[in-house]
């Protein structure tokens, strides 16, 4: 068709936030995870664009303000947009621009067009630079950059279509050759920018917008807080709202009526025991499945993930969604900034912390819009030990339910004192700085509902996908272990610690193993145990504390390196020893 | 005066980028440059960070940083 175009790579490249992400999406089909706030792109991510017979790559760039970085986040960018440079006539840039922020942006576009490369500018968020008054003359500024300029909504994907018919019409630029050396280029680079911008944009004035009025409300140290308590309240209640009508009007009816019919069928076949039996159904008793006690694979192990968990993973990540894509985050970040320095983070920290109340293994990779080893290492940590992943609180919520709410802000408010504890004595004891709090806040939007619930939809396949295997794995390793009297065994081993300091029956190491594997199985297991509400609380909290599971500690152990994941563990050893057996004594 | 200074709600004009290179490069890169117009528009208690507005923009920066953006009145 088009040889200009077939094998080509098109690499997206814009400031942190103009939504490459979105683009990149609407481009490839490939979904990815986008957000209102920076830094929600941290790796090379990569898609493929079919146009007729013609096949391109698309790389979409983490976002970067300049191609000289000034911190950490952005040499990583910088290093990928480098190496494509040097891939000659292989590469189409496509500089995506906010349009509401030319001025900023251009200077980007300005860095790209000096190094002489084939380029195409996109005005992306056209619609909403129409709405706070910004106009821009589309024609004026392709003229004077001498490549492409098109206008796009990507989160809607009007404009799209349009970039795609451009694509063969990149060019480089001639605006530099048209002037003198390059020494006057650099000096006058921001009076250039500022030319430019004058004469293609017209600002409207436009009083303060309920999104400008919202946002000083919510930053405002006094009133940010009180839209922070009600912001998280709410949050939370809806999370156990919906979360607990899922399971209990559709989930538990779903397994009660048409599963246990299949299951007893099933165990049936096997007359009602054996091993093979023992391990897909368990225990069976009186022609009873027990989901939570039965520990078989195709009882307990599709019980819990799907019946315990999903619902709640489900009510949380629909919140989540909703905040991420509502640009609140950044600015709960600016409010309880001072907070976190005490514990050597900055505010912006927030945003791993409440990913891994998801899951602690995108909550560790989002550790990366910090900016020191220091800082990673005291978020990573502080993650890792206090903020349980939602597949775990939902099994927390399931058992401590009987006790009230007490028991389960018993188990959280201890988690939460840990935090700052830790977070104290890091902040005074780990090496190295921690830098300021230096961000763009994003301008608040009404997420668009489509998009919300694709990332909604993303994240929940993702869930089924990874926990369900982990899940039945972990049911079955636990059949293993009992019939090899594994659990026995290391049970006695370790019960001058587990029953003598923290006070629990030996039997929990069981669920410590598994821990390694699932923290949800794990507190599933504690339920044969007939373990006291004390008992409860303090086995809830060590489960969170002693140990990341293997997806989180892969994760970790790449962001953080050996020798730093050896102390984070040590850590989380010792201070599970401590806190465990503080409660022992205290409870 | 520097933008730890003045009162919120103020609007000022940058006249110098104090602190060190990286710390300037990081400032213009965002569109605070000498010349640019800033509004205050908070601060936090206990010397937490302030935000201001530049264009369409709003950012969030330390109190050092603060500090080191000199302005003046208009």
């Amino acid at each position: 068709m088009n040889d200009k175009l077939n094998n080509k790579k098109l690499m997206l490249i814009g400031n942190p936030n103009v939504g490459k992400s979105a683009i990149f999406s609407r481009l490839t089909g490939v979904k990815v995870i986008v957000s209102n706030y920076h830094g929600t792109t941290v790796e090379y991510t990569k898609g493929y664009l079919k146009l007729g017979d013609d096949k391109m790559e698309i790389v979409d760039i983490p976002g970067i303000y300049s191609l000289e970085p000034t911190m950490k986040a952005e040499e990583v960018a910088v290093k990928i947009f480098e190496e494509a440079i040097k891939e000659k006539n292989k590469n189409i840039f496509i500089n995506i621009i906010d349009s509401t922020n030319l001025e900023r942006n251009l200077n980007l576009t300005y860095e790209l067009i000096k190094k002489n490369i084939p380029l195409i500018v996109v005005l992306n968020f056209w619609d909403e630079a129409g709405h706070t008054g910004v106009s821009i003359d589309r024609e004026k500024l392709e003229n004077i950059l001498g490549v492409p300029v098109i206008t796009t909504c990507g989160i809607t994907g009007e404009g799209i279509k349009n970039l795609v018919d451009n694509l063969h019409n990149v060019k480089k630029s001639d605006l530099l050759s048209k002037n003198s050396t390059k020494d006057t280029i650099e000096k006058n680079k921001w009076g250039q920018i500022g030319a430019i911008v004058e004469q293609v944009q017209k600002l409207k004035h436009k009083h303060h917008t309920i999104g400008e009025k919202l946002s000083d409300l919510s930053i405002h140290p006094l009133s940010g807080l009180i839209v922070a308590i009600i912001v998280l309240g709410l949050s939370f209640s809806i999370i156990r709202l919906v979360g607990e009508s899922l399971i209990t009007y559709l989930f538990e009816p779903m397994f009660e009526n048409f599963w246990t019919p299949v299951l007893l069928k099933i165990s049936a076949l096997f007359n009602g025991s054996g091993f093979l039996h023992d391990i897909l159904i368990g225990q069976v008793i009186d022609g009873e499945i027990s989901y939570l006690d039965s520990m078989g694979m195709l009882s307990t192990g599709l019980f819990v993930p799907i019946a315990m968990i999903l619902p709640y993973i489900t009510a949380f990540y629909f919140v989540l969604s909703f905040l991420e894509d509502s640009g609140y985050l950044p600015r709960l970040g600016i409010l309880v900034d001072n907070l976190m320095h005490k514990l050597g983070i900055h505010g912006l920290a927030i945003i791993p912390m409440l990913l891994g109340i998801g899951c602690n293994v995108p909550g560790a990779l989002a550790t990366r819009i910090l900016e020191t080893r220091r800082e990673k290492f005291i978020a990573s940590t502080l993650m890792a030990i206090a903020v349980p992943c939602m597949a775990q609180i939902a099994m927390v919520f399931g058992l401590l339910g009987k006790y009230g709410v007490k028991a389960i802000i018993i188990v959280f408010g201890i988690l939460f004192i840990v935090w700052i504890i830790l977070g104290l004595l890091m902040n005074k004891f780990v090496k190295g700085t921690s830098p300021e709090i230096f961000t763009e806040i994003p301008s608040y939007r009404i997420p668009y509902f489509k998009s919300l619930l694709k990332k909604l939809w993303m994240r929940i396949v993702w869930f089924i996908k990874e926990a369900v295997p982990y899940v039945l794995l972990g049911v079955l390793i636990i059949n293993i272990l009992y019939v090899l009297h594994v659990i026995d065994f290391l049970g006695n081993l370790v019960s001058p610690i587990i029953t003598g300091l923290m006070g629990l029956p030996k039997e929990t190491v069981g669920a410590l193993i598994v821990g390694f594997l699932r923290k949800d199985v794990a507190v599933g297991m504690l339920v044969p145990l007939g373990l006291s509400m004390k008992q409860m609380i303090i086995s809830s909290v060590i489960l969170t504390m002693y140990f990341p599971c293997i997806a989180t500690f892969t994760v970790l152990l790449k962001e953080l390196g050996l020798k730093d994941m050896a102390k984070s563990a040590a850590i989380m050893m010792l201070s599970t020893l401590v806190v465990g057996s503080i409660l022992n004594l205290i409870l | 005066m520097n933008l730890k200074e003045i009162k919120i709600g103020k609007k000022v004009r940058i006249i110098k980028l104090a602190g060190g290179i990286m710390f300037k490069k990081r400032a213009e890169a965002l569109g605070m440059r000498v010349g640019s117009l800033v509004e205050k528009r908070s601060a936090q208690f206990m010397n937490g960070p302030i935000t201001i507005k530049i264009g369409n923009t709003d950012f969030a920066l330390g109190i050092g940083m603060a500090e080191k953006i000199i302005v003046e009145e208009l």
